[in-house]
């Protein structure tokens, strides 16, 4: 490690850090990347892809279970678990490859340790038992977030569960509790109910999915209850007692009583708390509240020269929250002109599990909340040629537009294949298109995509295949 | 199910209008083609009729209410067996959306043709000029929003991509805090050049009155604020200039006493005004370079002459339209000129009445206004200001005579039109005015 001095040095590798230290390397910063444990962070090692990977292995079983409805025989679906995790982690290998060649070919310093402030544009790193001083004029903190724990809700690693347990099962839980219904939830929830596991959700809200459109979570709950998930809402787990191959939940319902829930195993998908220890915030003066850093729009911690991006500095904890962050607050430090603060209702938001679930914007709630009159269009899946060939006519595409401006407010999309559509949206958002363009744009038939074109219509009575 | 009575829409591109006036009551019987209600909009009041009949059950939209969106349920008809309780649940509210739905699918105009005027006239502004001629840049929102607001996007500076206007920055115009995209240019030019105002000059937030100065407060109508907004953008982004001629009128008043003798029997009454109306169609005729509108990058030279002609009305002006002037006789439009001031004064002028106009004319003679410049009545490229004859002193040949003359003043929109089409203009029109035979041809 020759070289000890730096524009920028970006602490952690994940998805906001790396996006951000190449973006900073292509504006001519000299720039500096510490991570302590995997380049790609949790969502390429442990998260987003990997279950992705996984995902995938249960929607083809679940295609292969339903083979007679597209006139297959098939004889006999079975898997070998060990080869279903190892191709999960393959891929996860395969990209954390991937994006030390990327690191190296834009000339960032990648540097294996753990880092902490030390002063105004110091820091130190700690590796193999050394510690070396590095200097730099910024510094972004991008050490991402970790799953929440309770108190008396702790993963043993073995019997309970986090995301990151969940991903390497050795064996298949006959029964399963997945605690929190958010999209890491409902995603293992689906995995583990696809590949034959019973599985009981448990929702401290009133609903599925709260961060979603009403109607998306009543329609994903039927759904997870049509697969023969049980739901329960409202309620929470007080205690938990674990046995050696079992635990039994302590749950306390919506009605105050307490029943007991005994599976093979549980997983903790309650929430998320940013990586803030050992970092030395505290003596540097960057300001913490809940678990997260105090950042402004642009990443500015207050601290001069220190910086917070992705999910250390709060919700929604996106992967590509964090590299849209990354980019703003390098483009920020190296003084590019004419830049805009990140606007969170341009941040799309997927969810994998079967149905899929994707959205953007405002919902229908939170638009009239905020003062607008609204119109909503709605299109049912059954309504999509695509979608019915493709055996998935289950699901919905729904618009909320600004009655009088014609402004898209929001998007909510569930079913098949949307996580691969709400990018339209997105785009369709940040452009400021009102309905009138969306109107006028021609979707390819026979598509999906069919039923944004038709969701926007409804929201003014003009839906024609409905 | 009773009937819900919905905001009409008066005009194509009409989105919201004050419900000025109840004539019925919570409990009337009406029956189809009653007048119920009158609805006001910037330029008129219009009356609405009931194309249902039965009982006023309820009434929705309270008399004075404003900006009341097109389409929205304003009272609610009772058919014949109803009682007030079928009233509960039956919308009224425009936030709740089925309420919503279910009155839209049976508005009289319905929504998908309402929505695609909006598209077109969305489209229709939406090629506005920069100040150097060029593209103005804009994202279809902002479009919308600048277009609903009255804000002229080629003034605003744009904070998106490569300098497109977004939503932030008609928000910011909105509350007048947009830079004017003009200012830059002003001073890199290092000139004194006085920046235009922002375009939403009508909208920025009023002046506090003075401390110790009693006043009244005024309210301002619909058409106020049209006539406001209208005239500060013209003042600000249409550069004027003046052109102003004095006329002779002994002939004209010896041809109009001998023309109204004789049609006496016939109820007409040919004014001096019937009169500038028809030498202006004619001159515009005669100089078509003078019929013209500014569009960007060309110009409509109008082959018809449409003259608006500004009428005082209370609260305000309007500008009813005598249309293809130039074919039409003194006493065809005396007559037509009549009708439409009445109707103005009475507040019933039609958008078709209005709208459109390819030149007009403002006459201020009938309160001793010697002469004046008008402002400019946009889109169109001039208007003629038209002041009191009177008997003054005028040197004739090589002494003075006393003769009865008028001024008049055009004020022409110079990136249209030019000094020299002004004034061959004026010159045909003094020639119509001042020999009125030639009028008659």
């Amino acid at each position: 490690m020759s070289e000890t001095k730096f524009d920028l040095i970006v602490i952690g590798a994940g998805p906001g850090g790396y996006v951000a230290a190449i973006r900073a390397a292509q504006l001519g910063l000299k720039t500096a990347i510490i991570e302590r444990e995997h380049l790609g962070g949790i969502c390429l090692n442990w998260g987003c892809i990997p279950t992705k990977a996984l995902l995938r292995t249960s929607e083809i079983k679940h295609y292969l279970d339903n083979a007679a409805d597209f006139g297959l025989s098939v004889k006999e679906v079975g898997f070998d678990l060990k080869k279903v995790v190892a191709r999960s982690r393959k891929v996860a290998g395969q990209l954390n490859t991937g994006v030390k060649g990327l690191l190296k070919k834009n000339k960032v310093t990648t540097i294996m340790g753990e880092a902490k402030l030390k002063g105004k544009g110091k820091i130190t790193v700690k590796a193999d038992g050394k510690t070396t001083e590095l200097q730099a004029k910024d510094i972004i903190l991008a050490t991402g977030a970790r799953a929440r724990e309770l108190p008396h809700l702790k993963a043993d690693g073995k019997l309970v569960w986090t995301y990151k347990h969940a991903m390497t099962p050795e064996v298949m839980p006959k029964s399963l509790l997945v605690v929190g219904s958010g999209a890491i939830g409902v995603e293992f929830a689906s995995f583990y109910r696809d590949m034959g596991a019973e599985v009981t959700i448990i929702e401290m809200m009133d609903r599925v999915l709260p961060v979603e459109d009403e109607d998306v979570s009543a329609f994903a709950k039927k759904q997870f209850e049509k697969q023969g998930m049980k739901i329960v809402l409202g309620a929470s787990v007080e205690k938990i007692d674990t046995k050696s191959e079992c635990v039994t939940a302590h749950i306390k319902g919506k009605d105050g009583k307490t029943t007991q829930l005994t599976v093979d195993r549980m997983i903790l998908a309650i929430g998320i708390t940013g990586n803030v220890e050992n970092l030395g915030l505290e003596e540097a003066g960057v300001k913490v509240d809940r678990g997260h850093v105090v950042a402004d729009e642009w990443g500015r911690t207050g601290v001069d020269g220190i910086w917070a991006i992705g999910d250390i500095s709060g919700p929604p904890w996106l992967a590509h929250k964090a590299s849209h962050e990354g980019v703003i607050a390098v483009e920020k430090i190296a003084g590019v002109k004419g830049l805009h603060p990140m606007k969170k209702d341009l941040i799309p938001g997927c969810t994998y599990a079967r149905p899929q679930v994707a959205s953007v914007g405002l919902t229908e709630k939170q638009a009239k909340e905020a003062g607008h009159k609204v119109k909503v269009g709605k299109f049912p899946f059954i309504g999509n040629g695509k979608a019915i060939a493709l055996g998935e006519p289950e699901g919905f595409i729904k618009t909320v537009f600004d009655e009088k401006t014609g402004e898209l407010l929001g998007a909510h999309m569930i079913g098949a294949e949307v996580t691969e559509l709400i990018q339209g949206y997105a785009v369709a958002k940040s452009l400021e298109t009102t309905e009138a363009e969306l109107m006028h744009t021609i979707f390819p038939h026979p598509t999906l995509s069919e039923m944004m074109h038709e969701s926007v219509l409804d929201a003014y009575d003009r839906a024609i295949h409905y | 199910m009773p009937i819900k009575i919905l905001m009409p829409a008066l005009s194509p591109t009409m989105e919201t209008g004050t419900l000025a006036k109840w004539l019925v009551k919570e409990g009337d019987e009406v029956s189809s083609g009653d007048i119920i209600a009158e609805i006001e909009t910037d330029k008129a009041t219009m009356e609405v009729e009931s194309v249902d009949e039965g009982r006023v059950g309820k009434i929705v939209v309270a008399e004075g209410t404003e900006d009341v969106p097109v389409n929205d349920v304003i009272a609610l008809l009772l058919e014949d067996g109803e009682d007030e309780s079928a009233l509960e649940g039956a919308g009224g509210d425009a936030s709740d959306g089925s309420a919503q739905k279910a009155s839209e699918s049976e508005a009289p105009v319905k929504q998908p043709e309402a929505s695609d005027s909006k598209a077109t006239d969305a489209k229709a502004p939406a090629a506005p000029v920069s100040d150097d001629g060029g593209r103005v840049f804009a994202s279809p929102l902002a479009r919308r929003m600048a277009q609903q607001l009255g804000l002229d996007l080629a003034a605003i500076k744009g904070s998106g991509p490569k300098g497109r206007i977004v939503k932030a920055d008609i928000e910011a115009a909105k509350d007048g805090k947009a830079a004017p995209a003009t200012a830059d240019k002003a001073a890199s030019q290092d000139k004194a050049v006085p920046s235009a105002p922002a375009p939403a000059g009508v909208d920025v937030p009023g002046f506090e009155p003075p401390a110790d100065v009693p006043y009244d407060e005024v309210k301002l109508s619909g058409m106020r604020k049209i006539i406001a907004k209208r005239m500060t953008q013209s003042k600000s982004h249409v550069p004027h200039f003046y052109l102003t001629i004095d006329v002779e009128l002994e002939k004209l008043m010896a041809q109009r006493k001998a023309l109204n003798t004789r049609l006496e029997g016939e109820g007409v009454k040919i004014s001096v005004n019937d009169f500038i109306i028809r030498a202006s169609a004619l001159a515009l005729k005669k100089v078509p370079q003078a019929n013209a509108m500014f569009a960007g990058d060309k110009a409509y030279l109008f082959k018809r002459q449409d003259i608006s002609v500004a009428v005082a009305v209370d609260g305000g002006l309007v500008t009813p339209v005598v249309r293809d002037a130039g074919s039409k006789g003194l006493a065809q439009i005396s007559g037509e000129m009549k009708e439409l001031a009445t109707k103005a004064r009475d507040g019933k002028l039609m958008p078709e009445d209005y709208q459109g106009g390819t030149f007009s004319i403002s006459n201020l003679g009938m309160f001793g206004i010697r002469e004046f410049g008008a402002v400019i009545n946009p889109p169109q490229g001039a208007i003629l200001a038209v002041g009191a004859g009177e008997k003054r002193a005028v040197v004739d040949g090589d002494a003075v005579a006393i003769k009865l003359v008028m001024t008049v003043t055009l004020a022409v929109d110079h990136r249209v039109l030019d000094g020299a089409f002004g004034a061959e203009f004026l010159k045909a029109f003094k020639g119509y005015i001042e020999d009125p035979m030639t009028m008659l041809l």
